[in-house]
């Protein structure tokens, strides 16, 4: 198993996508954080950008990596070796290289520049975030043969999380707003990786105070280290189910 | 005729002896004697033996004291800050007469009561009465006038020790005073930092009033006042200001009062007021309007707050004219459709509008309440969207066709620079 996730990290990076992103990230970071005074400004600006563009990049370069190394796959499950195995070797080398981009283009320069808590929950959030649209990714690829429809249902699933949701939400609130919905918003948002990453790294933030009896509710819970794992753990969910319902679909496909 | 006033007058000014009579009165306080104290007298034995007009010296030392009670004109000079220490039994000053003068004393420990609000110097129905250069530490009360007037408060350090809101008491109280000046105080760590009742024609300058519990500085139905280069910064609530006309505030500094329930000014029924060249920066809410009239924001600065303005529908005839507005999370927010103000000449650093002629003024109007701000009026869960990418995509669209936000709430004329102010 380690050694089909040695290969794949190889392949990954000779083809020097990783390390464009790695370097994408990287400026990005370093420019928010020389732009602005207030390290935690730069902090907002950066957590907006890990919001939209890592789901993005790790949910399709996942997905075109996955239908690339097919015939890999397939060589390899004709060698005596569980196809569990092999899926989760190929997993672990993608989301390796993914998380490794991320810890050294956005965690490096957050903690030199910013520091504090607040950089700790936006440099885990993210690696999660990493981790959770890779087995996102996995899971769509293993749904469908056709690599323009796996695509396709990657970038479905990335617009879903990131504008969708966040609309439905809206509708929700707007159809409902006659209730109580504090309790209901926290549930709503541990239903959605991204939004939970972000709601995470601002209850981290003294923004929390902007946002009123929800952001009392959510700082009551979010404040907490037992709120923080609760968060932690949903967040790991989104990392562990996904690929645990891919690996046994692609366990049973006919390759 | 003439002869029935001068029968009224008692004292003829003509008559030589009556007028030296008149002399003899006036140039007693001249004879006043000076007293040292040192921590071996007993002050109030001293102050009782004194006479109106002297002059108490007191020397450096600790002086355990009960209540002293000052019914006469006084002159208490702290030399090197003598310590009054009253072991949280009484309040320390009760001065009852006019023209009395304290300084240079530090006050300790006054115990809390919720009959009587003890003080470390208290002030009663007096006139001319001034508090110079004292140190205050760790009482319920620091500085109380009550129903006096032509007092000075001046270069006063006042420290407390918070506990819950209801058993800390403020740090300068004035209740039901005239023509009042407080100046170059620095209070701390009270309730209220400075706390005004049915003050009136009073002036508040140069004082810096942080980590209070409640407000920095907190007034009602106090008329005709001005507050000048005040600074108000980490009061558990901000300022807050209520019922009162004609109120000038120019040159305060209201920041970091940043919390769920704190505002950087809070404004309930003020009217014909002047808020002008003041500088907001960092507060939860810069500043907060409920059923404000007639009154006139100018020159002031608005930046880095989560709202600069909440602006509730039932303020009417205001004016919000060159201002600066910049990095702020939101910049307008209100409740309703209807706007009865005027706003223009603002500078907003959120205007993306153009400049054909080129005279500083944008060609298109601004619109500081944005979609997200309205949805959150109406919906104050909707705060779980802040800083998402669906919320900024609606902004952008609403900028484009305007449909939710306030139709009224526009900047006619938006500056392209901001104000140097």
């Amino acid at each position: 198993m380690n050694k089909i996730t040695k290969y794949v990290l190889y392949d990954i990076i000779r083809n020097r996508f990783v390390m464009g992103y790695t370097l994408l990230l990287l400026a990005i970071s370093m420019s928010f954080f020389s732009f602005e005074s207030d390290p935690n400004k730069g902090l907002l600006s950066l957590l907006n950008i890990i919001l939209m563009v890592v789901p993005l990049v790790s949910i399709i370069f996942s997905t075109i990596h996955f239908y690339n190394s097919y015939e890999f796959i397939e060589l390899m499950s004709a060698q005596p070796l569980s196809r569990k195995a092999i899926f989760l070797s190929e997993y672990m080398g993608v989301a390796t290289s993914l998380s490794l981009a991320f810890l050294v283009g956005v965690g490096l320069p957050t903690l030199a520049f910013g520091g504090g808590e607040s950089s700790l929950i936006l440099i885990m959030s993210g690696f999660l975030l990493t981790l959770s649209f890779v087995s996102l990714a996995f899971l769509a690829s293993v749904i469908t043969r056709d690599k323009a429809k796996g695509i396709g249902l990657a970038l479905v699933i990335w617009f879903y999380f990131s504008l969708v949701y966040d609309g439905l939400v809206l509708s929700i609130l707007f159809s409902f707003n006659d209730y109580p919905l504090e309790k209901a918003m926290l549930v709503l948002t541990a239903l959605n990786p991204t939004d939970l990453a972000r709601i995470m790294v601002l209850m981290k933030m003294d923004i929390s105070a902007l946002m009123g009896f929800t952001g009392a509710v959510f700082q009551d819970f979010f404040s907490t280290n037992y709120g923080l794992l609760v968060a932690m753990f949903i967040l790991m969910s989104w990392v562990v189910l996904p690929i645990t319902i891919a690996c046994r679909i692609f366990q049973r496909k006919d390759l | 005729m003439k002869q029935i006033i001068t029968d009224l007058i008692p004292f003829n000014l003509f008559n030589p002896l009556h007028l030296w009579a008149i002399f003899f009165v006036f140039s007693l306080p001249i004879q006043a004697k000076t007293w040292e104290i040192s921590p071996k007298n007993s002050l109030k034995q001293v102050i009782i033996q004194a006479n109106a007009y002297d002059t108490l010296l007191i020397k450096k030392g600790l002086y355990r004291t009960g209540n002293i009670i000052i019914d006469k004109p006084l002159t208490l000079i702290g030399q090197h800050y003598p310590v009054l220490d009253i072991q949280f039994k009484n309040e320390i000053f009760t001065v009852t007469s006019s023209d009395v003068i304290i300084k240079g004393i530090e006050f300790r420990n006054v115990g809390m009561t919720s009959m009587i609000d003890w003080a470390a110097i208290k002030v009663l129905e007096a006139s001319n009465v001034q508090i110079i250069n004292n140190r205050i530490r760790n009482c319920y009360f620091g500085i109380y006038l009550s129903a006096s007037d032509h007092c000075l408060v001046q270069g006063n350090d006042i420290e407390g020790n918070p506990k819950e809101e209801q058993n800390t008491g403020n740090g300068i109280h004035a209740w039901k005073c005239d023509s009042i000046l407080i100046q170059r105080n620095h209070t701390q760590g009270h309730r209220d930092g400075i706390y005004f009742e049915f003050v009136t024609n009073s002036t508040i300058q140069h004082n810096d009033s942080q980590g209070n519990i409640r407000y920095g500085l907190h007034f009602m139905f106090s008329h005709n006042n001005g507050y000048f280069y005040n600074h108000f910064h980490k009061n558990g609530a901000g300022v807050a200001v209520m019922y009162t006309k004609f109120v000038t505030m120019k040159h305060n500094v209201f920041e970091q009062n940043w919390g769920g329930a704190a505002y950087g000014l809070l404004l309930k029924d003020i009217s014909d007021s002047h808020i002008e060249q003041n500088m907001f920066k960092t507060n939860t809410v810069g500043v907060y309007m409920e059923g404000c009239s007639r009154s006139v924001f100018t020159k002031n600065q608005f930046i880095e707050n989560g709202y600069a303005l909440r602006v509730q529908a039932n303020c009417d005839d205001n004016s919000l004219t060159y201002n600066n507005f910049r990095g702020n999370t939101f910049d307008v927010a209100t409740n309703g459709e209807v706007v009865l103000n005027r706003v223009s000449h603002n500078y907003w650093d959120k205007y993306e509008g153009y400049d054909l002629n080129r005279d500083g003024i944008g060609d298109v109007p601004f619109r500081p309440v944005s979609l997200y701000a309205t949805v959150i009026e109406r919906i104050p869960q909707a705060m779980m969207l802040l800083r998402s990418f669906t919320v900024s995509l609606l902004d952008r669209i609403e900028k484009i066709i305007p449909t939710l936000t306030p139709e009224g709430m526009k900047d006619e004329k938006p500056l392209l620079k901001p104000l140097k102010l």
